[in-house]
């Protein structure tokens, strides 16, 4: 097991009618491993995320999480389709954060943070607020933990989010383009929580983001989406000062010129 | 709208129906329209409790349940919405006991009224949840939830907030429907005004007290359901 990559996507293809959104992809993810993933709008990045949440399937190839496959369970020497105890299994390895935060309005930020914990772990209500508690705390909201979400800025309310997703204790954790819906003053505030989150925890990440700067400080390898196939990947240093690819470069390019 | 115009209208409507009732043309009525009004009320909670539950499982089994199920729900929605609370009334009461199945005149009576309510509730019902965005649901499923505990802990409750304005109407509806009753033998207040009526001809008295009767009845609906609302908006953390 432990030559196993933390994620494997093998020959990954996700059509959307007649568009191919991923196309044939293979990636390795290894365990406590931080990858940038970037790429266009309509790349696959998200695709890629929402596929090993298990939000959406996948219409061929397999994908693997600590070995185990996703997409497919074996009985008896057989391959079946998932059922949804497969599913659930193995979504409770993964934690997600959503572009638009998606946190539950009619709860309070503990709320948010106890809710599943209590339901799907089975954790009592004292453990779940103290281990909700302790991750406000990280994200700096303790002070917060009674506020609905309506009363949280988005730099707060994705905070918020990224302490519930850990609560469920997720040995990987997808960040889809989580600052794409914040007001620019609040970015720098989510992602110094998600550095930390690097710095201080055992956890494999994948994050989805547009911020270069942040790919290039905090990613241990940055791999670019293009047309749902990785145009190229490489250590972050490498990858913005000595990109291989044409198409990195005028991306980068691009990027660089909307500043 | 806030609940201050309600509770000064109501409050009015209260005063209108004490100042006549102290009147000698209208003192006599009182009595036989307050019994009357009682069974109107009995009639009007026991249906909405009934219209609540059916609503919630046939809109519910309408979104989530397997195909029969689903089935089933639409034909209840589809039969009750599309034939009159009085034909139903009415097959229920005196159809009924021909294939030997006799019930009582008020269990017929929330039957009929509640299922035919639940009915259209159950169309608000279902417009509400589907009203609540798909990234509830999969912020649910990303915490690994159930989809049942997804329905029951995040999409209702949010859903809620929406189905109240709805359920005011329905129920103000249910009320004026009990009228109906009348028809099948249930001394409503109605059925009580008109009784009073042919043996008095004093229709002036009687259908004033008795519309000053409904419009109280009906304001109170419509502030417990304003409340309701504010407290759901509160819960949401919103301002009502």
């Amino acid at each position: 097991m432990m030559q196993d990559p933390m994620v494997r996507f093998q020959n990954v293809t996700k059509r959307h009618g007649s568009h191919i959104v991923v196309d044939g992809l293979n990636l390795d993810v290894a365990r406590n491993e931080k990858v940038a993933i970037i790429g266009a709008s309509g790349s696959g990045k998200t695709s890629l995320l929402r596929m090993l949440m298990a939000l959406d399937p996948v219409d061929s190839g397999e994908i693997f999480i600590e070995g185990e496959p996703l997409t497919h369970m074996e009985r008896q020497g057989k391959r079946l389709p998932p059922d949804m105890a497969h599913i659930r299994r193995m979504r409770g390895k993964v934690g997600m954060v959503f572009q638009s935060f998606n946190l539950f309005p009619h709860l309070t930020a503990m709320g948010n943070c106890i809710e599943a914990p209590m339901r799907v772990l089975g954790l009592t209500r004292a453990a779940a607020i103290e281990r909700a508690t302790e991750l406000l705390e990280m994200v700096g909201l303790a002070s917060r933990k009674d506020y609905y979400p309506s009363q949280l800025s988005g730099g707060q309310q994705q905070r918020v989010a990224i302490a519930r997703a850990l609560a469920m204790r997720p040995k990987v954790m997808l960040f889809d383009e989580v600052t794409s819906a914040l007001d620019p003053e609040t970015v720098g505030e989510v992602l110094t929580v998600i550095r930390r989150l690097g710095e201080e925890h055992d956890l494999t990440m994948m994050v989805v983001t547009h911020q270069m700067g942040f790919a290039r400080e905090f990613a241990d390898r940055v791999c670019f989406l293009h047309q749902g196939r990785i145009c190229e990947e490489a250590p972050a240093r490498d990858f913005f000062h000595n990109p291989q690819n044409e198409r990195t470069r005028a991306f980068l390019r691009a990027v660089l010129e909307a500043g | 709208m806030g609940v201050t115009p309600l509770a000064i209208m109501l409050g009015l409507t209260a005063a209108a129906l004490w100042w006549l009732a102290g009147h000698e043309d209208y003192r006599p009525f009182m009595p036989g329209l307050v019994e009357g009004a009682a069974v109107t009320m009995r009639i009007t909670v026991a249906g909405a409790i009934l219209a609540v539950a059916a609503a919630l499982t046939a809109g519910l089994a309408r979104l989530y349940a397997p195909a029969p199920l689903r089935w089933l729900a639409v034909t209840y929605v589809e039969l009750f919405r599309g034939t009159s609370a009085l034909v139903q009334l009415f097959w229920l009461f005196f159809v009924l006991p021909q294939f030997g199945v006799t019930i009582d005149a008020f269990t017929v009576a929330v039957l009929a009224l509640g299922l035919n309510v639940g009915a259209y509730g159950a169309e608000v019902v279902r417009g509400a949840v589907l009203a609540v965005p798909l990234h509830q649901w999969e912020a649910g499923l990303a915490l690994n939830l159930s989809r049942r505990q997804i329905v029951a802990r995040i999409i209702l409750p949010q859903a809620v907030v929406a189905m109240i304005p709805p359920w005011g109407n329905l129920f103000i509806e249910l009320l004026k429907g009990t009228s109906l009753v009348s028809l099948i033998t249930l001394a409503d207040l109605t059925f009580r005004a008109q009784q009073m009526n042919q043996t008095t001809m004093q229709t002036g008295p009687i259908f004033t007290l008795v519309l000053l009767g409904y419009l109280f009845m009906s304001l109170t609906i419509t502030i417990g359901m304003r409340l309701m609302e504010r407290r759901a908006i509160r819960g949401l953390g919103r301002r009502a």
